[in-house]
């Protein structure tokens, strides 16, 4: 299997103060690959550094040290265009992602017209609306609305569709489904799953949700004060964890049918 | 306990504005008795957090209480005079704590000026012993696992669990019977999450509360410190029912959609394939909501008499249980 990207012990630290500097690792020797047509799960709690990793992969910040390969090349070398038509991302609030004044159509015209200029128009429509599809949404429907007519579940999708227009490889899901109820949110993770196995889309999925992680994951990374206390393949971490860390965040899960064992150290 | 903490009578509250009138809450009885937890579930939209500020006896401008009656501890709180309301009621026996109250704390002031405040504000007077109240402050907040030392930080150098414990710590200083709390985890991670239960049951176990009335979109939340359960869905209630059961045999098509749909962690190997559901459709438009049963359009079940018809109330032979689907009426009318 080919590696799609890969952080090589990627460190960012932000610092504050103008005197007394104080410095505060959001990542510490982050490293870790993801494959081609592989869904890695990053866990841990708020803090732990799990969206600092996000941003320097999306290059919305530059890693203090380390670098990111993608393809076997520093995705710094990368022309901006080339990098964010093979690697895109999906955030927690997809209305914030969209111009709220445009039609979804505009939306996703504008996405695709920086990819391909030389297709027909009839072929972009035949083109956005079978990409809406795949996502399982109704071309008709949402087609020639605004994002704030369409339901959180929607335009989650219609981010995703975005994504798959310009024809990214790499998909970095960044808590998408905390804004969404459960009851339309297993249609998302679905979703996922089947784009990693139809399409061999590769997804780094960011979130705080033990059983999201569980579900959709091939491998699972924690994180914990921005390093990464254990890695491996979901079935192992779960059934079997060694880090401390890893052993206090499975045992804070909520779960449907049991209830929580209470240590009394806790608290 | 004997004799029901608060109970809720075919409530009705709708939102007016210029766009139309939302339905909020649209014909709601419940009853909670004390010592009682009780959940209350379902997706954004369906009137949880509108119920809980009717309750509160202070909701918001644009909601306005349509009818139906609200009794807590004994006063129907619709009825009488503002004042004792605001004394008898919201000072002593309810607590109400609305979602993403931590960020209500004053952010220029430290915890233990705004507690003061607080206390001024419920006691009509300055408190004359501040030291003590502060004593006594940081006792209570021991409870919640607040070391005394957050009564001398600003709400900025808190973390978010510890500003939610703090907010939930104030407004349980006056030992009120019920309390009421919005999505108190939902902005939290697991750790904080857990810690935040954990102290809202020791609150419970001490005897400072008697009985919660727990909002949270989150079956899997509800199901470690609730013992029964009340689902919404477009305003309405649709089953309720112990905790167990709701999770272990759900009645109504709406629950059953909502328990299959629910991803939570499964300790040691999981279970392959795509195990979850998504329930088909939207949340309906409550300024314009569906005739009959509400959930029709998106029901697997549906039947003639679901377009047209309100289902009936069904309560099981042992009481305990109310459904209210026409599946369940006898012979299907």
């Amino acid at each position: 299997m080919m590696e799609a990207l890969e952080c090589q012990s990627i460190t960012k630290i932000y610092t504050s103060g103008l005197i007394r500097k104080k410095m505060i690792f959001g990542a510490k020797n982050v490293s870790f690959r993801i494959r081609r047509s592989e869904i890695v799960g990053l866990v841990g709690e708020s803090g732990s550094g799990k969206t600092t990793v996000a941003r320097m992969i999306l290059r919305l910040i530059e890693p203090t040290s380390g670098d990111i390969l993608l393809d076997g090349e520093s995705i710094f070398s990368y022309d901006m265009h080339d990098y964010y038509r093979r690697v895109q991302g999906v955030f927690q609030d997809p209305y914030s992602a969209c111009n709220p004044f445009y039609r979804i159509d505009r939306i996703l015209h504008k996405a695709l017209n920086l990819v391909s200029n030389n297709l027909s128009s009839a072929e972009k429509n035949d083109l956005i609306r079978s990409t809406l599809k795949a996502v399982m949404l109704n071309p008709d429907e949402v087609l020639g609305r605004f994002p704030h007519q369409l339901s959180g579940g929607q335009m989650q999708r219609i981010l995703v569709a975005r994504a798959l227009l310009v024809g990214s490889e790499l998909l970095l899901a960044d808590e998408p489904t905390s804004m969404i109820d459960a009851s339309t949110r297993a249609g998302i993770l679905n979703l996922l799953l089947d784009l990693k196995e139809n399409r061999g889309l590769s997804i780094l999925f960011i979130t705080h949700d033990i059983g999201q992680a569980q579900y959709l994951s091939d491998r699972i990374l924690v994180m914990n004060k921005g390093e990464v206390v254990e890695e491996g393949a979901t079935d192992e971490i779960f059934s079997r964890p060694k880090h401390s860390y890893t052993k206090k965040l499975l045992a804070s899960a909520p779960r449907l049918y049991e209830k929580w064992e209470w240590e009394p150290e806790e608290v | 306990m004997a004799g029901a903490l608060l109970e809720v009578e075919n409530l009705k509250g709708y939102y007016r504005g210029a766009f139309g009138v939302v339905h909020g809450v649209d014909g709601v009885t419940l009853t909670l008795e004390g010592g009682e937890v009780v959940g209350l579930a379902g997706e954004s939209g369906c009137g949880k957090s509108t119920l809980a500020e009717l309750v509160s006896g202070s909701p918001p401008r644009n909601l306005y209480y349509e009818g139906g009656r609200i009794i807590v501890d004994g006063f129907e709180i619709y009825k009488i005079d503002p004042e004792i309301l605001r004394k008898e009621v919201q000072c002593k026996r309810m607590s109400y704590v609305p979602q993403a109250s931590m960020e209500s704390l004053n952010p220029v002031k430290r915890i233990r000026k705004f507690l003061l405040d607080v206390m001024e504000e419920r006691i009509g007077e300055k408190p004359k012993n501040e030291e003590e109240v502060v004593k006594m402050a940081a006792e209570h907040f021991k409870k919640l696992g607040l070391e005394p030392w957050v009564l001398d930080r600003y709400p900025f150098e808190l973390s978010g669990g510890m500003k939610q414990r703090v907010v939930i710590g104030i407004s349980t200083l006056w030992n009120p019977k019920l309390l009421i709390v919005d999505e108190p985890t939902s902005a939290l991670d697991v750790v904080s999450q857990k810690r935040m239960i954990k102290a809202l049951m020791d609150l419970k176990e001490e005897g400072i509360i008697q009985s919660i009335l727990f909002i949270s979109h989150d079956i899997s939340t509800l199901r470690q410190i609730c013992d029964r359960c009340v689902v919404m869905y477009a305003g309405k209630i649709v089953e309720t029912g112990s905790m167990e059961d709701i999770i272990s045999s759900p009645l109504h098509p709406y629950t059953q959609g909502l328990i299959s749909s629910i991803v939570s962690y499964e300790p040691g190997k999981r279970r392959r394939g795509r195990y979850i559901k998504s329930i088909p459709g939207e949340h309906p438009d409550l300024r314009n909501p569906p005739p009959g049963c509400r959930f029709h359009p998106r029901c697997p079940y549906a039947m003639e008499v679901c377009k047209t018809e309100v289902p009936p109330v069904i309560i099981s032979e042992k009481g305990k249980r109310e459904v209210s689907c026409w599946l369940y009426s006898r012979g299907g009318k």
